[in-house]
């Protein structure tokens, strides 16, 4: 509440806002007020665990966090940018409709949880269940690269979106990743998965495929952008092998039921 | 295979009032009734029937009638014609029964061993019919005390967001892709002429009923369809959807054939693919979570509106209710053991859950307990069946009701219970657009408007008979029941007396 009498019509393009001691509903009332007063970027410093930061914001802005925030980083988010300089928390990107979401560091369970759309890109690894249910309709079409690994149920419930996984942490020479139940229950959308795995760490549901020219176009244009965001060389990237995975029926429990 | 399942139901057709029409050949989506042309005669495939009666109402010379098939197996108490009939069902397709509607058992119905209290002599009844008479309720937060401004009177304390009812009933959540969007446009708009709310389930929001959001409650479940920013701004409520009385701790599976290119734009999904809601929300593991959830929708909406939390009744109901006000809802709804469903496995429907009566009960007396009842509205859903149920909610303690089953009922459902299937022949619970035509949004608006305006004046009739005017001095009242051939045990838990005590 301290904070409340500092706040007055801002007129800068960008903004910085000091946030150690603001709760998060005073934050997000910030952010509210600077993106309604046109207000094209903001940083964020000192971020101490503040959820929710990017919701409830339909102008185009750029949010750039210096700390660690919250769980549900840019929930319900719809066109926003946010840039992380540290770890993500619990819930980034969940149920995102549009926008970008760039971590600089790791990020934690359920990382994209129900994402319609926009991309996440997280530099080091996530936690369980990362891009469970991420669904697509149409120009819809989530994207979550992560460039570590994953813990397990990646892609769970998997409904549509792109969701591609690295493994840069994993060193050149074996690239196995430890993941395990990959897809279960997955109907929709595709992972790309850089490096290897044994098949029990795939759902039932899954099928494994060599990149097509579609699948190797959507790789580059991710894998570049991702490369561009972190500093790392995409070619470099590019050179191990890709696998596909994908769902092998749109309708995985079609036959579980007598009627 | 052959099967070995005998027919449930019997088509008799009148020969001397039968003019081969085909009305009934048309009006059945089950493929009971054929028109055989070589003969010029309608004919029957019994085993088809499921008892929804369509045709037996569209007969235009009223030359059917539809019977239960006699057919008896030797008695036996154990082993009753439903028990056989399931597992030859499952032996011959290995899959898990699936069922629409409610739980169909005989567990006690606690509506019906409650009465009501009506003033003689020491006090006076009220005419409802001219005297004013309040249904007026308010959904949300309540604060704990309220402050005025000196002088004034103004009041100083700041309310939470409410949400006014003309009639404290509501219609259930049903999702578009379980029910048509005629039936949807139907209750959108009987709940804006009504004044009260529906609720659009967890398929998402049609274009076409934006323009009744001031009447809607949205659904966030675990599969998240169709959630985004206009559709958490446009309702009048955002509710969180944690359970299901006719599937508690089930998630959903809406069939590929349901999913039309409509159902699609609206879930915002391929057309064609299951729509899957996973049990869990796998965000919420716990009340913790719960409230992180329920403050996301805060925040994403600005604190606008009320943040409702729906439960299945379940055993510890009324701990899990404490915690879900704590967790800042400001409505928190129970779904009973007899709430019904688009489709469910048998199995959970007809054994998973508890009574309403009593889960009701139990979670209105602990929230006073721990003196928080005010701070959430308490609404229940199961088996509502009429406004006497509706009163004797209310005085056990809930703020207002949904009914889902008993508008259906309006439209047109006759229970036949066979949801599941897709092929609704009264076109509610179906996407095939040959059988959704068959609801008039006109027609359908009008029949719930009318079951709603019976029901007020029903509930005023009973306010008034106990010399009370405003539904308020109901809530929560529970001297005016009393109980009838219940135990000492149920007598305790619904915290009512027995009657002539």
């Amino acid at each position: 509440m301290k904070q409340a009498s500092e706040t007055k019509p801002v007129r800068e393009l960008i903004i910085k806002i000091e946030t150690a001691g603001l709760s998060t509903r005073e934050l997000n009332n910030r952010l509210r007020e600077a993106v309604t007063n046109g207000v094209s970027k903001i940083e964020l410093h000192n971020v101490y665990g503040q959820r929710y930061i990017g919701t409830d914001l339909n102008k185009p802005v750029e949010i750039e966090v210096f700390g660690t925030p919250g769980n549900d980083l840019g929930v319900f988010m719809d066109g926003p940018r946010i840039i992380v300089r540290g770890n993500a928390q619990d819930g980034c990107g969940n149920t995102m409709n549009e926008g970008e979401i760039i971590v600089h560091g790791h990020a934690g369970d359920v990382t994209g949880l129900s994402a319609r759309g926009g991309k996440i890109f997280v530099r080091d690894s996530v936690g369980y269940r990362a891009g469970i249910h991420m669904k697509e309709y149409g120009e819809k079409r989530p994207v979550l690269v992560i460039g570590g690994s994953a813990q397990d149920f990646l892609g769970e419930y998997m409904a549509g979106g792109v969701l591609i996984i690295l493994g840069l942490n994993l060193g050149e020479s074996d690239m196995h990743h430890i993941t395990r139940y990959i897809g279960t229950g997955m109907h929709g959308g595709v992972i790309y998965l850089r490096g290897k795995i044994t098949p029990h760490q795939l759902g039932k549901e899954v099928g494994v495929a060599e990149l097509g020219d579609t699948d190797q176009a959507t790789v580059e244009k991710y894998v570049g952008e991702f490369a561009s965001h972190f500093g790392w060389d995409a070619g470099k990237i590019l050179e191990q092998r890709f696998i596909k995975l994908f769902p092998l029926h749109l309708r995985p429990y079609g036959r579980l039921y007598a009627y | 295979m052959k099967t070995f399942l005998p027919s449930k139901f019997m088509v008799e057709r009148d020969p001397n009032r039968c003019i081969q029409c085909q009305v009934c050949v048309n009006q059945c989506s089950f493929d009971v009734h054929h028109y055989d042309a070589v003969d010029d005669e309608v004919r029957s495939r019994e085993e088809n029937c499921v008892g929804c009666h369509r045709c037996v109402i569209f007969c235009p010379t009223h030359a059917l009638n539809i019977r239960k098939n006699p057919l008896d197996y030797r008695e036996n108490y154990n082993w009753r014609p439903e028990v056989i009939e399931d597992i030859i069902k499952q032996a011959e397709s290995g899959g898990v029964l699936l069922t629409g509607m409610g739980n169909d058992k005989g567990y006690r119905i606690y509506w019906d061993h409650l009465v009501l209290n009506a003033s003689q002599v020491t006090n006076p009844s009220i005419d409802p019919l001219r005297e004013p008479m309040e249904l007026t309720t308010f959904i949300g937060r309540k604060p704990d005390r309220l402050e005025l401004e000196k002088g004034s009177l103004r009041l100083k304390t700041k309310l939470a967001p409410q949400v006014r009812l003309e009639v404290p009933v509501m219609f259930s959540a049903m999702s578009y892709g379980a029910v048509s969007l005629n039936v949807q446009e139907s209750l959108a708009r009987a709940a804006t002429e009504a004044g009260t709310l529906w609720n659009t389930g967890e398929g998402g929001l049609h274009r076409s009923l934006y323009k009744y959001s001031k009447n809607t409650i949205v659904q966030v479940a675990s599969g998240r369809f169709g959630v985004h920013p206009q559709y958490l701004d446009a309702a009048a409520i955002v509710e969180i959807k944690i359970g299901q009385g006719a599937k508690p701790g089930i998630g959903g599976h809406l069939p590929g054939e349901k999913v039309s290119a409509d159902v699609a734009l609206t879930r915002m999904i391929p057309k064609g693919t299951d729509a899957l809601s996973p049990a869990p929300q796998h965000d919420i593991y716990s009340i913790e979570d719960l409230a992180q959830l329920i403050y996301a929708i805060k925040e994403a909406t600005n604190y606008t509106k009320p943040v409702s939390v729906k439960i299945a009744a379940v055993h510890n109901s009324a701990a899990i209710a404490s915690g879900m006000v704590r967790a800042g809802a400001d409505m928190i709804v129970l779904d009973g053991l007899r709430g019904s469903t688009g489709a469910a496995p048998k199995v959970i429907r007809d054994n998973v859950g508890i009574p309403i009566e009593l889960a009701l009960a139990a979670v209105d007396t602990r929230l006073r307990q721990e003196g928080i009842r005010n701070q959430a509205s308490l609404v229940i859903a199961g088996g509502i069946r009429n406004s006497g149920d509706v009163a004797k909610a209310i005085a056990l303690g809930a703020d207002a009701v949904y009914i889902g089953t008993a508008a259906l009922m309006a439209l047109g459902c006759t229970c036949c219970q066979q949801c599941h299937t897709g092929k609704c022949a009264w076109g509610i619970c179906t996407s095939d657009p040959f059988l959704t035509k068959r609801i008039n949004p006109d027609i359908g608006a009008r029949r719930l408007v009318n079951l709603l305006r019976a029901w007020s004046h029903e509930l005023k009739e009973i306010l008034g008979g106990m010399g009370i005017n405003a539904i308020e001095s109901l809530r929560g009242n529970r001297l005016a029941l009393r109980g009838v051939g219940l135990t000492d045990t149920e007598l305790e838990i619904l915290g009512i007396r027995m009657a002539g005590g």
